[in-house]
């Protein structure tokens, strides 16, 4: 039952061939076997999941709640009352948030059980999981191999069928990154699109929460629960609930007057493997198969995402760490002399290498007299960076594009945090311009996942997932493997 | 200590982060990798275009300023490193009695 999808899972408990705390045993029971050699977890919760099953079970199964009975996960990114959320940091090690964030309260409200929460790089920062400050995710189709990140414990848990959906959030490819090594389907939202309430802030102007599972069809199912307008948040939109799941009941099946752009820059770069560029052009292939018309074009200022990107990430992080100075919550350190030594060494012992680096890093682009050479400058580039998506899709309706310019690499490997970044070439760009990208499966190289990207105008998601649905159904899945 | 370390210090200082020696060293040589990287930037032509410092597609909402409660001050307080009860409790900032 546990390598169902999720809106089979569903069918199942609806129709009562399995009751919720079944269900959520036999989740719980993988995750215990499985999870010491994959790490997806920084806390797992079975007492309260079995009683949250229990009672769900005693008061009967209820169709207007429409994850009622399904075990998932949430990223440790994302604050739960009564559950520690730590952002893989050492600096929030003992945090218990008094209240939840917006998409967990969704989940809780649609009947959803939340058996724990998922590792991550510390503070969303990274792209392997490695740099979790309690241990490192490993990739379920080789743990010699990173899982991808931030997000790297949400991909690890959909991919391996510990739980059948989970949340995440992408501030530079962290949905989709881990998503596409993990060989799962990851949906980043149009900015907006999901309340940032009880979301532990990275960067606030790109982060998104998203969600994760094993099919779009599971997907767009997760994404209607968690969307919807919420004042906590202003930058959260105020459109009306959208259902999702309306798509798949006649679902489009083929791509005729579908414009598919393919961006040049994206495939030209000189970082892409040989493997996965064939796995992309066979993807393609079968969109032209199934009646798309493939466009060529250019989208002249991607050259510059990544500088732009790590300047007002790095900028946003600065400021929003801010906050983790040691006196209302998290680390503290030991008998400070002075106020000014309580601030400095809590910060110090609480916080990673990787976080420091980008708190300097912020504090210089913003620091008087860099300022307009960096923080403003790369806003500007970022404007350049939303034209350019925003002309490509006037002239198409989704761009096709890689998401990884390799498969899962070993571990340890990439150590230099330059090279780290340029990993994240595909899909930091879209951060910047706020737009939705749905990561898929396209098939496997090197023995290992690949996936590819369907970016959309902004709350376009819809039309994302019906392709994504068509071509996911035609390619097949690549998460067949039962780990 | 290098002068780019010693930049980096003064970044410490404003940014209350104090990292041993050897992590100040190391991170200061590759700080200067990424400086150099992202000075790409200056290549691309950006006269007259407004930065975007939000991808926001929505005008700001407004909503009625008025005073809820969300939380008590006993779950407010239970995360603090040290509180008496009511306050938060910090090392003592003003010299005297």
């Amino acid at each position: 039952m546990i390598t169902r999808t999720l809106t089979e899972a569903k069918q199942a408990l609806a129709k009562k061939e399995i009751s919720a705390a079944e269900l959520t045993k036999a989740c719980l029971a993988h995750i215990n076997e499985t999870e010491p050699k994959l790490g997806a977890f920084i806390n797992v919760y079975p007492d309260e999941a079995l009683q949250r099953a229990k009672e769900l079970d005693e008061k009967g199964y209820n169709e207007n709640m429409p994850l009622w009975g399904i075990p998932v996960s949430v990223k440790d990114a994302l604050a739960t009352k009564n559950m520690k959320t730590t952002a893989g940091s050492k600096i929030l090690e003992n945090f218990t948030p008094p209240y939840s964030a917006f998409a967990v309260e969704q989940l809780e409200k649609a009947g959803a059980i939340i058996l724990g929460k998922n590792n991550m790089d510390e503070f969303a920062m990274g792209s392997t999981c490695e740099n979790s400050a309690f241990k490192a995710g490993s990739n379920p189709w080789n743990t010699d191999c990173v899982a991808g990140g931030s997000s790297g414990g949400s991909a690890i848990s959909v991919a391996s069928c510990q739980i059948f959906a989970s949340l995440g959030t992408d501030t530079g490819g962290s949905i989709r990154q881990p998503a596409s090594l993990c060989g799962c389907v990851g949906l980043k939202p149009t900015y907006g699109r999901v309340s940032r309430y009880g979301l532990l802030a990275y960067g606030s102007s790109l982060d998104q929460i998203g969600p994760f599972a094993r099919t779009v069809e599971d997907t767009a199912l997760m994404l209607s629960v968690i969307a919807g307008h919420d004042e906590r948040d202003s930058t959260s939109s105020p459109r009306e609930k959208e259902d999702f799941t309306r798509l798949f009941q006649n679902p489009k099946m083929d791509l005729h007057n579908i414009t598919v752009g393919l961006p040049k820059e994206f495939f030209q770069s000189n970082a892409m493997d040989s493997e996965v560029a064939k796995r992309c052009e066979q993807t393609i292939e079968e969109a032209k198969k199934l009646g798309a018309v493939i466009k060529e074009i250019s989208m002249p200022h991607l050259v510059y995402s990544i500088a732009s990107y790590y300047i007002i990430a790095s900028a946003e992080a600065s400021s929003n760490l801010a906050r983790y100075d040691g006196i209302r919550y998290g680390h503290r350190t030991n008998q400070p002399q002075d106020l000014d030594e309580l601030y400095t060494m809590s910060r110090t012992e609480g916080f990673g290498e990787e976080v420091q680096r980008r708190i300097l890093l912020g504090t210089y682009v913003l620091s008087a007299g860099y300022y307009d050479a960096y923080y403003k400058k790369a806003a500007q580039v970022r404007r350049l960076i939303r034209d350019d998506y925003v002309s490509a899709l006037k002239e198409c309706d989704v761009l096709l594009a890689p998401v990884s310019p390799i498969v899962a690499w070993k571990k340890g490997s990439v150590t230099d945090p330059l090279q780290m970044y340029q990993m994240d070439i595909f899909t930091l760009s879209l951060n910047l311009a706020g737009l939705p990208g749905l990561a898929i499966p396209v098939g496997m190289a090197h023995n290992m996942p690949v996936g590819m990207q369907l970016i959309g105008s902004a709350f376009d998601e819809a039309k994302l997932l019906t392709i994504g649905h068509c071509l996911t159904s035609h390619l097949g899945t690549t998460n067949q493997h039962t780990f | 200590m290098s002068s780019q370390s010693q930049n980096l210090a003064h970044l410490c200082k404003l940014a209350k982060l104090s990292p041993d020696e050897k992590t100040l060293e190391k991170i200061s040589r590759q700080f200067t990798d990424i400086i150099n990287y992202i000075d790409i930037l200056s290549e691309a032509n950006t006269e007259n275009i407004a930065p975007l410092y939000s991808p926001v597609f929505h005008e700001s909402a407004v909503r009625e300023d008025k005073a809820f409660h969300r939380q008590t001050p006993e779950q407010i307080l239970k995360n603090a490193p040290e509180t008496d009860g009511t306050y938060f409790m910090v090392p003592r900032i003003v010299e005297g009695k």
